[in-house]
């Protein structure tokens, strides 16, 4: 079925597919441990939360452009399956973009409003962070299941538009045990910990329940040999819940000062689970109904994009590790100065 | 007649009016920070500083506003137009795409260290920073307008299969009215900052600042309007014949011709009225449309009844055209008087003060009416003699359209309304606090000068 992949047809499309997907894995794991922080924010005293948000300050814009990338992918490089998912996702669309943009502006509105209104914008903060968070869940679980419109299908996005809440609660939590010391960085502690269990019952759910859905999947993770070369995905993923459980509780007790694991091996989680829904979709951009080949724009608009993107990208990932570089450690108050 | 063409003929309007909005302001206001910075970096004096300390502020929550916009604009064109996508993607792919990847990047990582890096990096690399801020956003900007003037002026590609692909892509990004657009939306960008970097610090100096900052900022704002607003009346000209020789109804619209022919005269005033197919209460000047379009009084020009049914909905076009005229005239007489007001160190009378702080937003009025004039004039056409506006509208349902519509519209008017608060109550607060400041010397060589500065 896979297409000669020497012919620049067959292989710029594939280029494409992957590019996205390393675009919409970089917009879950960067813009996910900021959306966390917004989840978590109301959790804590006001001035804790001035921190918390000012950890994710310096970031969150360029954190975001990522799934500008994402979508501005999807709409160059396979532009008949745009219109399609777009149009099937209309509603959770619209529900993520408002969400987007409360949290986007109360960064800035609530540190220049007077006092008294403050708590106003630290409350569309949350709430903003919240609606695009479950959203972003539901539309992860409408793809999955192929915009299946039965009710089971509607039940299995919102499974997933409930977990992933939860798995951005996690990264945010251990992005905050990472930027921020004493009380604060405490309660990250507690926060990881009940996030971690929600997570891992998500991620649970949504590997038992995804192949339920769509027998397409069933048929590509359970028959032999894909199961046994398959599985170091599940056990692995299982074995670094365990690894945050563990360094999160060394963390607390104080046995360990090794503040980067839960972070570094959340993202780990999420790449897994990131491979395994991808490898589940694949080659299909509309599981069941149009593969990446059907949907691809003409060869010559790729190329024009693929050169640019070859010369881009790598720029773009210095100067984002410069930034990175430049706020480096704990996070200090925010100030324009 | 509510149908989900007209819903998402409103939505996408209402998204690209709240979105523009912030571009505007943020695109000019990039550089005339750098020219703070630089100014401060070589003459060391407290009031470049402080300006850059303000202005800053308004910059990056203009920068919000113009990223969580733009981010749903991306969108839409998916979620409402999925047959724009599907006729012209080989071609708006890669312009789009070109923008992400060397404008939106670069800004967005940039804004993080120019917003809260200055302690954390030098001097010279924090410049840099702003630099590239500015430098992103003009260059978002080129990219947008070469794709929407492109729509505007297609060429350089072939019709197969109904689907548009690219034959030269020089020819497409270089559009025939792509030069007269991108250098009409740059002035626009710069009158709009000058007029609110004017109108805030008019405010500021009503409130009894005195600031040495303020009045430079000030007296910076109106001599770029006094330069700026002549060249973009010439531009503006310069664009409208390129309109004339690309798209003939657009014209005919602003100018509300209905018969063509020669030495076709000037309409002022009027009601477009499309049942009659003329103007009514027409006040006009004889032969002087012809003079000016086609710079020979008895030139011939097209109107709109040469145009068939392809023609746009005249009424809006004519009045935004007028509307945008009327403010381009306005900022020309204020920004000449208040700037020879000024002259030689004098104060500005407070009733001038006070008809800047009305103008504050004139460049938004502007701006508006402009882009109004040339997308509704592009009607019916969403890409000229391509692709109608009737064909790329999604199938979905008119409610569910609808709801959307409403949120969108609940969100923006309250952002608006709170961008706006904002902005005036930051400009109050900078002066609650700024006040004992070593900065802060009289301004006037009218009054009496302490510290003898100046």
């Amino acid at each position: 079925m896979p297409p000669d992949l020497t012919a620049p047809a067959a292989w710029l499309p594939l280029f494409f597919f992957v590019a996205m997907g390393i675009a919409v894995l970089s917009y879950v794991v960067l813009d996910g441990y900021d959306l966390g922080v917004g989840l978590l924010l109301n959790r804590t005293a006001d001035h804790n939360k001035d921190m918390m948000i000012a950890s994710i300050g310096p970031f969150w814009d360029a954190n975001e452009t990522w799934i500008v990338l994402g979508v501005g992918l999807l709409l160059v490089a396979f532009p008949l399956a745009h219109g399609v998912v777009l149009t099937e996702l209309y509603l959770p669309v619209t529900a993520m973009l408002i969400g987007l943009i409360l949290r986007g502006v109360s960064f800035d509105f609530r540190v220049k409003v007077n006092t008294s209104q403050k708590p106003l914008w630290n409350f569309l903060f949350y709430l903003g962070s919240l609606i695009a968070s479950v959203a972003q869940g539901v539309m992860i679980g409408r793809l999955i299941v192929g915009f299946e419109s039965g009710f089971l299908g509607w039940v299995f996005a919102f499974l997933v538009g409930i977990c992933l809440p939860a798995g951005y609660a996690l990264l945010g939590s251990t992005w905050l045990i990472l930027k921020t010391e004493g009380e604060l960085q405490k309660q990250a502690m507690g926060w990881a910990k009940v996030s971690l269990w929600l997570t891992a019952g998500g991620v649970g759910l949504v590997s038992i329940a995804t192949p339920y859905f769509s027998p397409e999947i069933m048929n590509k993770w359970f028959v032999m040999p894909n199961i046994l070369w398959l599985s170091p995905i599940p056990l692995l993923t299982a074995a670094l819940f365990l690894v945050v459980l563990k360094s999160v509780s060394a963390l607390q007790s104080g046995t360990s000062k090794k503040e980067w694991v839960p972070f570094v091996a959340v993202v780990a989680i999420f790449w897994l689970s990131f491979f395994g829904i991808a490898y589940s979709i694949f080659p299909y951009v509309i599981v069941g109904k149009m593969t990446l080949w059907q949907a691809a724009a003409a060869t010559e608009s790729l190329y024009v994009i693929f050169w640019g993107a070859i010369v881009v990208l790598p720029t773009i990932l210095i100067y984002t590790f410069y930034s990175y570089r430049v706020f480096w450690g704990k996070a200090r108050e925010l100030s324009y100065q | 007649m509510i149908d989900t063409l007209l819903l998402s003929r409103i939505q996408f309007g209402a998204n690209i009016s709240f979105h523009i909005l912030f571009p505007t302001i943020s695109i000019a206001l990039g550089w005339f920070l750098l020219y703070f910075k630089l100014q401060h970096n070589k003459t060391g004096d407290p009031s470049w500083q402080d300006a850059y300390q303000f202005w800053v502020k308004i910059f990056a929550l203009t920068f919000a506003l113009g990223v969580v916009s733009g981010i749903t604009m991306s969108f839409q064109f998916g979620t409402n137009w999925p047959g724009y996508m599907e006729v012209v993607g080989n071609i708006a792919g890669p312009l789009l795409a070109y923008e992400v990847l060397t404008a939106f990047f670069l800004e967005a990582t940039f804004l993080g260290v120019m917003l809260f890096g200055a302690k954390r990096v030098s001097q010279r690399v924090h410049t840099m920073s702003i630099f590239l801020v500015a430098f992103g956003t003009t260059l978002s900007a080129f990219w947008i307008i070469a794709l929407n003037s492109w729509m505007h002026t297609p060429q350089g590609f072939s019709m197969v299969d109904g689907r548009a692909f690219a034959d030269d892509w020089f020819a497409i990004i270089f559009n025939p009215s792509m030069p007269y657009r991108l250098l009409h939306m740059m002035v626009a960008s710069f009158l709009t900052v000058s007029f609110l970097l004017a109108g805030l610090s008019a405010y500021r100096y009503l409130r009894g600042c005195r600031a040495s900052a303020n009045h430079a900022v000030l007296k910076l704002a109106l001599t770029a309007a006094m330069i700026l607003t002549p060249v973009q009346i010439v531009l503006g000209d310069l664009h409208g014949l390129n309109t004339l020789e690309h798209q003939p109804a657009k014209l005919a619209a602003m100018e509300g011709i209905w018969e063509g022919g020669k030495g076709v005269p000037a309409v002022l005033i009027g009601i477009p009225d499309p049942k009659t197919q003329s103007n009514r209460y027409e006040v006009s000047i004889p032969k002087l449309a012809s003079f000016y379009l086609t710079h020979d009084w008895n030139g011939e020009v097209k109107g709109l009844n040469d145009f068939g049914d392809k023609i746009p909905p005249v009424a809006p076009v004519f009045f935004a055209f007028r509307i945008m005229v009327g403010v381009g005239l306005l900022m020309l007489l204020t920004s000449w008087l208040g700037r020879w007001q000024l002259r030689g160190g004098r104060e500005l009378p407070r009733w001038m003060a006070k008809g800047l702080v009305l103008m504050t937003f004139s460049g938004w009025i502007g701006v508006l009416a402009g882009w109004y004039v040339t997308e509704i004039g592009r009607q019916p056409y969403l890409v000229t003699g391509v692709l109608t506006t009737a064909e790329a509208v999604t199938k979905l349902p008119t409610g569910m359209v609808l709801s959307s519509l409403l949120a969108y519209l609940a969100v923006y008017v309250g952002l608006l309304f709170a961008y706006i608060w904002v902005v005036f109550y930051l400009t109050r607060k900078v002066d609650d606090k700024s006040i004992a400041q070593p900065s802060i010397i009289p301004v006037s060589a009218s009054t009496t000068n302490p510290l003898g500065a100046q």
